[in-house]
C-alpha cells in the first residue's frame, strides 16, 4: 500500500496594502446603507501585483535553495491572468525551475488548491503547490470587503512505495488520507469572462450546502487515514465559526477543535488559496503527531487529513512564513486608489500612459532567461557580475568576449545607489520610482522600484527583488512581468 | 599620431531661429529661418555649399528620417547630406561631419544644421519613446528629469550635503540662468526667477522641480564651415575656428559595472581630456573664457562642472553659490540663457550654444556681451546619466 506525499516546505505572501474595510465603508455607506465601522482591513493586490507575481513570491519563499529541486509545478487559482499561455509554465520559468518541470494548472473552482495538493501527495516526485487568488469584487458587494488577495505554496514530497517508508526529516506534515465529493451546487459562480462573483443566499448556501456536503468528503478521508474523527486536533478550512463548528459537529469531530485563524482581520478570504493559506498559518502553531483536517467548498469538497511531522519544530524555528508576510503591510487610505489599482476605476493620467507597450515575443524568447529567471552574467575571466548577461565583458579593466556564465540576480539583495521619485511620468500609482541599484556581488541595474511612496526610499537603502507587472499592453491585451526592487 | 583639427575648420556663418513654443512653424520652416541667417552671415550663396549635415533626434516626431527634410526644405541643389542621430549631443555631431569633410579636403564648404519640433506631441516635456524591442522588456519608462535626478541623491550623499543645500545651488543655476536669458531676444524663456521660486515650485522628479528642468522648445540653429584659406578669400580676418572637437560616449560601464557612483557623468571628463589636448589647453579655467554646458537639468550643469575639470570634485556647489559661473564670475556660464531659457529642442541645441560662443567671440553678443572672450566651450550631454554621449567642441578666435 501507498504511503501519500508529504509538505516538506511552505510559505505564504499576502500583498502589502491593506485596506480597511471602514474605508471601503466610509466610501460605499451611501449606497449600501451600511452603518456603523466594520473592523479589521483586507488586502489588495498593488497595481503591480496579480495572481502570477503572488504566486511566484510565494513558492520563491517555499522552494527549496539547496537538495533536489521540484519536477512539477502545479498553480492553482480562478484568477491566472492568462486562459491561453501556460500561467505556471510563466511561473515555472521566473522561479527558475529548469525545462524539465512538468507544469500543471487548477482551476474553476475555489477547492482548486486543495485539489492540487491532493494530486500532489498522491503523485511521484516533489511538487511546488502554488495557490493563488487576487479576485474582483463589485464596489459595494458584501464581496468587496470580505475578500483578501494572497498565495500559498507549499512543496510536497511525492508518494512512497510503500506506508512503512519513514517520512523525511523536512517533512512538515504528511497527508494520511483525501476525500473527494462533487456536487453541482451553485454557491456562487463566475462565468467565463466575466469581472465578478454572483453569490447566492448565505442561508440557502449553509442549510443545504455547508452543513450536508463536507462530512461525506471528511469521512472519506478519515477513513484513508485509518484514524478517528475525535483525534483531530486541528480543523482548516475557509467559512465562518459558525459554520464551521456545524461542520464539525456533522462529521463527528472533537466539539472543541482548534479551528484554524479564517486571516479575517487582516487579509480576507483569498479564494482558492485560502485554505492553503490557512493552514501555513496552522503549521506555525501545531505540535509534531498533531492530526490537521483540511478541507474547502465549492461545487463539492475536499478534505485531506494530515499528521504534523518533527520537522515542523525547525522550520518553525527558521521562519513563520504567514506571520512575516503578514507583518509587512501598509494601509491604503484611498478607496478610489484601490479601485483603480483593481482596474475598477477608469483613471485619466494623461497622454504618457497611452504608450505603445507592444512586446516583441521573439525577443522576449531570445532573451528569455535574462527576463523571466532575472538572470544576468558573470565573466569566468574577472568574475564582475553584470545585466544583461552580453557577449562581452562590460568590466572595463577586462572587455573579454564570450566569457561569461549566466547568473541568477532574483535572489541576490542590492542596496539603493540612485532614485528619484517620478511625478512626470505614467504610472498606476504615482510617483514612479526607479534608480540604480547596486547588486551585492557587484553589478549595476537601472530599474524600478515597487511598493514605495514617496518619501519612503533613502539612497544607501537595502533591497531584494520581486517579479512584478512590468507593463500593460491595452491594445492587444497583454501583460509583460519585469524583477523590480523593493526594500528589504 | 593625429594632430586633430585644431585652426584647420573656420566657421564664416551662422544662424539660430527663435526657440520657443513654435506653435506657427514645422521643421522645415525652423530650417528655412536658420538658414537664412547664416548664409546672410557667410556672404555667400547657397550654391557654393559642397555637402551638408542635418541632426534631428525624434525624426519620428517631426522631420522624417534621411536626407530629404533638409534637401528640400532649403531646395539645396542635390547636394550631399546626410543625417545624422546622436541624442542631445546630434547638434554638435552635425558639425562634427561638416568640420570634418572640410578639414578632410573633401569639400570647401560644409554646411551643419540641427532641428527639432518637440511641441507636436500634445503634452508637455519631451515625446515618450522606446528603447528599443529589448530594453523596453526591463528598463523604468523614465523620464529625463527623472533619469538626471538620479545624480543628486548619489551627488550629496558622496560629498555630504543635505538635499535642501544641494537643491539650493542647484536652485542658483536656473536664476543664474535665467538672468541671463532675460536678456537673450531668441531665448523661449525670458522672465528672471528667484531661488525661493525655484525650491517652492512644483516636484517633477524629487529632487528637481519645475524650475530645475529647462525647457521643452522647438528650434534650429546651423553652421556654415570652411577652410581658414578660404575664408581669408572671403574678405575674412579674424575668424572663429575650430580648436577642438570631441566624442565620448559610454560603453555600458555606468549602466551594468559596479565602478560608477552616480555621482558624475563618465564620458564629459574623457570628452574634455581629448578636446583640451586637441585644442592646446593646458589650464582650462584659466584659459577658457566662456561655457555652453548641457544643462537640460539644474544638477546636471552642477556636476558638469566638475566633470570639465572648472571645479573641484564636491566643489561645485559652493562654487556655483560664490559666483564663479555668473555673467561677471571667473567662467560665465550659459550666458545666452542655457537650455534652461532656451528650451532643449534635442537636434539643434549643440548647434544653439555653438551659435552663442560664435556671437561673443565676435562681439557681436549685444546686452550679453562679455569682455573680449577667445576661448569658449560648448558642451552635449545626450542620453542620462546611466549611457550617454558627451560632445565638446571649443571654439576660438583666429587670425587668418
Amino acid at each position: 500500500m501507498t504511503r501519500l506525499g508529504c509538505i516538506v516546505s511552505a510559505s505564504a505572501y499576502v500583498p502589502r496594502l491593506r485596506l480597511p474595510r471602514e474605508v471601503i465603508a466610509n466610501a460605499m455607506s451611501w449606497a449600501t446603507g451600511g452603518a456603523g465601522k466594520p473592523k479589521g482591513a483586507r488586502s489588495i493586490c498593488n497595481w503591480d501585483e496579480d495572481s502570477l507575481t503572488m504566486g511566484v513570491e510565494a513558492a520563491r519563499g517555499a522552494l527549496p535553495r539547496s537538495g533536489a529541486p521540484v519536477n512539477a509545478v502545479a498553480m492553482a487559482s480562478t484568477t491566472l491572468p492568462f486562459a491561453d499561455r501556460s500561467n505556471a509554465a510563466l511561473a515555472a520559468a521566473c522561479l527558475d525551475l529548469g525545462a524539465d518541470v512538468e507544469t500543471q494548472e487548477f482551476g474553476g473552482t475555489l477547492r482548486a488548491g486543495t485539489t492540487a495538493l491532493a494530486n500532489a501527495a498522491r503523485r511521484e516526485g516533489r511538487t511546488l503547490v502554488v495557490a493563488t487568488d487576487s479576485r474582483a469584487a463589485m464596489p459595494g458587494s458584501a464581496q468587496e470587503a470580505a475578500f483578501g488577495h494572497g498565495a500559498a505554496a507549499l512543496v510536497i514530497d511525492g508518494a512512497a512505495s510503500s506506508r512503512e517508508l519513514p517520512v523525511p526529516d523536512a517533512a512538515l506534515a504528511s497527508v494520511l488520507g483525501t476525500g473527494h465529493v462533487a456536487a453541482n451546487f451553485v454557491d456562487h459562480y463566475r462565468m467565463a469572462g466575466s469581472d465578478f462573483d454572483y453569490a447566492l443566499e448565505e442561508r440557502w448556501v449553509r442549510d443545504a450546502g455547508l452543513a450536508a456536503l463536507p462530512a461525506r468528503a471528511i469521512g472519506q478521508a478519515l477513513i484513508q487515514a485509518g484514524v478517528a474523527a475525535r483525534d483531530v486536533r486541528h480543523f482548516v478550512m475557509p467559512g465562518s465559526a459558525a459554520n464551521l463548528k456545524r461542520i464539525a459537529k456533522s462529521a463527528g469531530l472533537d466539539p472543541d477543535v482548534q479551528l484554524a485563524d479564517p486571516l479575517q482581520a487582516d487579509c480576507g478570504d483569498t479564494g482558492s488559496a485560502h485554505a492553503l493559506l490557512m493552514l501555513v498559518g496552522a503549521l506555525e502553531r501545531a505540535l509534531p503527531g498533531e492530526l490537521i483536517l483540511l478541507a474547502s467548498f465549492g461545487q463539492g469538497v475536499d478534505a485531506l487529513l494530515l499528521r504534523v511531522e518533527p520537522g515542523v519544530a525547525a522550520w518553525r524555528a527558521q521562519q513563520r512564513p504567514l506571520s512575516m508576510t503578514l507583518a509587512r503591510r501598509q494601509v491604503e487610505t484611498q478607496y478610489t486608489r484601490y479601485l483603480s489599482h483593481a482596474g475598477l476605476l477608469q483613471v485619466d493620467f494623461g497622454m504618457r500612459a497611452e504608450r505603445d507597450n507592444r512586446t516583441a515575443q521573439s525577443v522576449a524568447w531570445r532573451k528569455h532567461e535574462m527576463l523571466d529567471a532575472f538572470r544576468g552574467g558573470k565573466c569566468r575571466r574577472c568574475a564582475a557580475v553584470q545585466f544583461p548577461l552580453s557577449r562581452v565583458c562590460v568590466n572595463p579593466d577586462c572587455r573579454e568576449t564570450d566569457t561569461q556564465d549566466s547568473f541568477r540576480l532574483a535572489d541576490s539583495t542590492g542596496r539603493v545607489k540612485t532614485f528619484t521619485e517620478d511625478w512626470q511620468a505614467y504610472s498606476r500609482r504615482p510617483p514612479y520610482v526607479y534608480g540604480n541599484v547596486s547588486f551585492a556581488e557587484g553589478g549595476n541595474l537601472f530599474m524600478e522600484f515597487t511598493d514605495l511612496d514617496a518619501g519612503e526610499l533613502a539612497v544607501g537603502d537595502s533591497l531584494r527583488f520581486v517579479l512584478r507587472i512590468k507593463d500593460q499592453d491595452a491594445l492587444r491585451g497583454f501583460r509583460r512581468y519585469f524583477w523590480k526592487a523593493a526594500r528589504a | 599620431m593625429a594632430t586633430g583639427i585644431r585652426d584647420k575648420v573656420a566657421i564664416i556663418g551662422m544662424g539660430c531661429s527663435q526657440f520657443g513654443e513654435r506653435w506657427d512653424c514645422g521643421p522645415d520652416d525652423l530650417m528655412v529661418e536658420a538658414f537664412g541667417e547664416a548664409l546672410k552671415d557667410a556672404g555667400i550663396e547657397r550654391d557654393r555649399i559642397d555637402a551638408a549635415w542635418l541632426g534631428v533626434f525624434f525624426d519620428e516626431q517631426n522631420t522624417g528620417k534621411s536626407a530629404l527634410p533638409m534637401s528640400m526644405a532649403l531646395r539645396l541643389p542635390n547636394i550631399p547630406v546626410t543625417r545624422v542621430e546622436n541624442l542631445c549631443a546630434t547638434g554638435t555631431e552635425a558639425l562634427r561631419g561638416a568640420a570634418y569633410a572640410v578639414a578632410a579636403g573633401a569639400c570647401d564648404i560644409a554646411l551643419a544644421m540641427g532641428v527639432e519640433k518637440l511641441k507636436d506631441t500634445g503634452y508637455s516635456g519631451l515625446p515618450e519613446r522606446t528603447k528599443g524591442t529589448f530594453e523596453d522588456l526591463y528598463l523604468p519608462t523614465s523620464t529625463a528629469p527623472g533619469a538626471f535626478a538620479q545624480l543628486a541623491g548619489a551627488y550629496a550623499a558622496k560629498y555630504g550635503f543635505s538635499m535642501d543645500e544641494l537643491r539650493r545651488a542647484m536652485a542658483h543655476v536656473s536664476v543664474k540662468s535665467h538672468e541671463n536669458g532675460a536678456k537673450n531676444p531668441k531665448a523661449h524663456l525670458r522672465s528672471r526667477i528667484t531661488t525661493e521660486q525655484v525650491l517652492g515650485a512644483p516636484m517633477i522628479s524629487y529632487p528637481l522641480g519645475v524650475f530645475d528642468c529647462c525647457g521643452v522648445s522647438d528650434g534650429a540653429a546651423c553652421a556654415i564651415v570652411t577652410t581658414p584659406e578660404i575664408a581669408r578669400s572671403l574678405g575674412r580676418r579674424d575668424v572663429v575656428t575650430i580648436k577642438a572637437l570631441q566624442l565620448a560616449p559610454s560603453n555600458g560601464v555606468e549602466m551594468s559595472h559596479g565602478s560608477w557612483d552616480g555621482t558624475h557623468t563618465l564620458t564629459t571628463p574623457l570628452a574634455a581630456k581629448r578636446a583640451y589636448a586637441e585644442a592646446g589647453i593646458r589650464d582650462p579655467r584659466a584659459e577658457i573664457n566662456l561655457i555652453e554646458v548641457h544643462d537640460c537639468f539644474s544638477i546636471t550643469e552642477l556636476v558638469v562642472m566638475e566633470d570639465l575639470g572648472l571645479s573641484d570634485p564636491g566643489r561645485a556647489p559652493h562654487d556655483i553659490l560664490d559666483g564663479r559661473y555668473d555673467a561677471d564670475g571667473a567662467i560665465p556660464c550659459q550666458i545666452d540663457g542655457g537650455l534652461k531659457c532656451f528650451g532643449h529642442p534635442i537636434g539643434a541645441s549643440g548647434l544653439r550654444m555653438t551659435y552663442e560662443i560664435y556671437l561673443q567671440l565676435l562681439g557681436r553678443a549685444g546686452d550679453r556681451q562679455l569682455r573680449s572672450p577667445t576661448i569658449g566651450l560648448a558642451h552635449n550631454l545626450g542620453g542620462i546619466p546611466n549611457r550617454n554621449v558627451a560632445s565638446i567642441n571649443v571654439l576660438g578666435l583666429h587670425k587668418v
